[in-house]
């Protein structure tokens, strides 16, 4: 057993993660295959948070089965980040499913920032139109290695940074 | 989604991401360019550093595209994943695509894709509570739940003919505030038990659950689909509302005279084999008829009643534009509900229809309700002001351009069934204020 401790996100990909619109996040599935959905990422500054409804959870039965995920920064349409650049950061996700209805809420900023509309749909009247897309999970995921292509040119080799400063 | 199909879809997308197992059993992705070549892809080799990708069976090949509103949000949401082989080395690796998923909000709208996605989300929910050893449900205020469980803002389908009935006999001058307000209660307890039965019986049959596209005017409430009121709950709602209807019913005939019971037993009956087995009035295209009667001569004639002791033709003749537009409500309802209806063997009229005649129906329809109200005036027995209500002829020419435009498009098509609930209230309502208006030009 290794204790894993987390070290600094590289500047860069802190940027491209405030930014992105969309993110293609990777998970394996029961039969060890691989899936992948865009999801919006944020960052606290330890974390990747992302949500997800209950009636998009396959995702979220997968992470709790098999944990290892990697999400992918790469649309340059979908991250208006100025240079733009492009990450893959792998990690271990949970998923924080004990108040699918309230819980998410906390993730609520960060998501206003980067769409504002969004609070428009949680009046409740609008909430009523689609109940259950509103009784969600959030995906936490703690990175572990980062691989950053400045410019986006991933023919040539990315910039490694392991996260975990691993003690055995 | 077909290899072939999503193959064909590739040159859309300005670069892919390649997926691969790494070493640790982690996913690795990279960004690359790639361009199809007979059946397969070529991928332009990425470097991932230390952790280089490898010849697998098991990479994925997941091209997405979104066109963001900066401050805003974001549309034209589409992505597939194709999963495959991948062999690497030489100038160019190689993709075999062998599966293919994906989505496209222009060809799948959001709120169906939702609507299909129920299945998983009654799974998830259903697993959660396995884990925790106690139901897991979705969460709504008790208020919310019942709003939405008897479709409230329907009631100006009830509201609207009352009114006109209690505006005819104060014509006739008979009013009495006490007995106006006993007919709402019960006009509306007969209402919500048809709104509340009919998700029943619709789920029941199967009718909601094939439903993928339903809007806020059809498609049923949804409450039983999104697991926020137990199907025991709705039976015991809806037997609440008919037991408060028939109660009040009663007392509305010991008042007023036996000639309402017959009228009332009709309305019950109309409502709850609206959808009921055996007779599952609306399965048989007789849904619209059924509304028309039940809104339209039946609640203006049984106000009328309650306050004058007896039948009229005037409220009769009034009876009938209302009937004909709150039957268009329907009609127009089923416009996008027609494919689960038919699935489920619900024959309603639009069913049966081709698209060009039922548009046609909508127009002919309409011009009757206007022509009753023309006719009604110009033989004396509506008084002149009810010709206000003609003020509603555009949101009539409005509802039918839309349809005729968006037919197959049920969520574009939404905006124009909210007119044709207004264009039913908003007429409804100036024919109150026109018989209203002819007691005090009368005086």
């Amino acid at each position: 057993m290794s204790a894993t401790v987390v070290a600094g996100m590289p500047g860069p990909v802190v940027e491209l993660l405030n930014k992105a619109l969309v993110g293609e996040l990777t998970v394996v599935d029961r039969k060890g295959r691989l899936r992948t959905d865009p999801l919006i990422p944020f960052w606290d500054g330890r974390h990747i948070l992302m949500t997800s409804s209950i009636l998009f959870s396959r995702k979220l039965e997968d992470i709790k089965r098999n944990p290892k995920v990697s999400l992918s920064l790469s649309d340059p349409v979908g991250i208006p980040a100025q240079p733009f650049s492009r990450a893959t950061i792998q990690g271990d996700a949970r998923v924080i499913d004990d108040d699918l209805h309230q819980g998410w809420y906390r993730l609520l900023p960060l998501w206003e920032a980067k769409e504002p509309i969004i609070k428009t749909f949680l009046k409740p009247m609008q909430k009523l139109g689609l109940p259950l897309f509103w009784e969600r999970a959030i995906i936490e995921i703690l990175p572990k290695r980062v691989l950053w292509w400045p410019n986006g040119d991933t023919t040539r080799d990315p910039q490694v940074t392991d996260l975990r400063e691993s003690a055995a | 989604m077909n290899v072939g199909d999503a193959l064909s879809r590739l040159p859309g997308y300005s670069h892919a991401l390649l997926v691969v197992p790494d070493e640790e059993g982690y996913p690795l992705s990279v960004a690359t360019s790639f361009r199809v070549v007979d059946g397969t892809v070529e991928v332009t080799p990425a470097s991932t550093g230390p952790s280089a990708v490898r010849d697998t069976v098991e990479a994925r090949l997941v091209v997405s595209h979104i066109r963001p509103y900066p401050g805003v949000g974001y549309d034209q949401r589409r992505y597939i994943e194709l999963s495959g082989a991948l062999a690497v080395g030489g100038p160019a690796w190689r993709f075999n695509p062998e599966a293919a998923r994906g989505w496209d909000e222009q060809e799948l709208s959001f709120p169906e894709l939702c609507q299909r996605a129920l299945p998983q989300a009654r799974r998830y929910l259903a697993a959660l509570s396995t884990e925790r050893g106690r139901e897991v449900k979705p969460q709504m205020s008790t208020g919310w739940r019942f709003f939405l469980a008897t479709r409230l803002p329907f009631l100006t389908a009830t509201i609207v003919p009352v009114f006109l009935g209690l505006a005819a006999a104060a014509y006739d001058r008979h009013f009495s505030i006490g007995l106006a307000a006993l007919t709402l209660v019960g006009a509306m307890a007969v209402h919500l038990g048809l709104n509340v039965a009919n998700d029943v019986f619709d789920t029941m049959s199967g009718v909601d659950d094939g439903n993928f596209t339903p809007t806020k005017f059809s498609g049923g409430s949804r409450v039983l689909q999104y697991g926020l009121v137990t199907m025991r709950q709705m039976m015991a709602l809806a037997a609440v509302f008919y037991a408060v209807a028939i109660i009040v019913g009663l007392a509305l005939v010991a008042i007023s005279g036996l000639g309402l019971l017959w009228l009332g037993v009709a309305g019950v009956l109309i409502s709850y084999f609206y959808t009921a087995p055996p007779l599952r009035l609306v399965h048989r295209g007789l849904g619209e008829l059924c509304v028309a009667l039940g809104f339209g001569p039946i609640m203006v004639l049984g106000a009328y009643f309650v306050q004058t002791g007896h039948y009229a033709l005037r409220p009769l003749i009034l009876s009938i534009p209302v009937a004909i537009l709150v039957m268009l409500i329907l009609y127009a309802n089923e416009v996008p509900d027609r494919f689960a209806d038919a699935k489920a063997g619900k024959r309603t009229l639009v069913v049966r229809m081709q698209p060009a005649a039922v548009i046609r129906g909508y127009v002919v329809a309409v011009a009757v309700a206007y022509l009753v109200v023309i006719g009604g005036v110009v033989f004396g027995v509506l008084p002149w002001p009810t010709l206000i209500s003609l003020l509603t002829i555009p949101l009539a020419y409005q509802t039918w351009k839309g349809l005729k435009a968006h037919y197959d498009s049920p969520y574009q098509l939404m905006s124009y069934l909210g007119k044709n609930v207004n264009l039913h209230l908003y007429t409804g309502l100036l024919l109150v204020i026109g018989v209203l208006l002819g007691i005090l030009i009368r005086r």
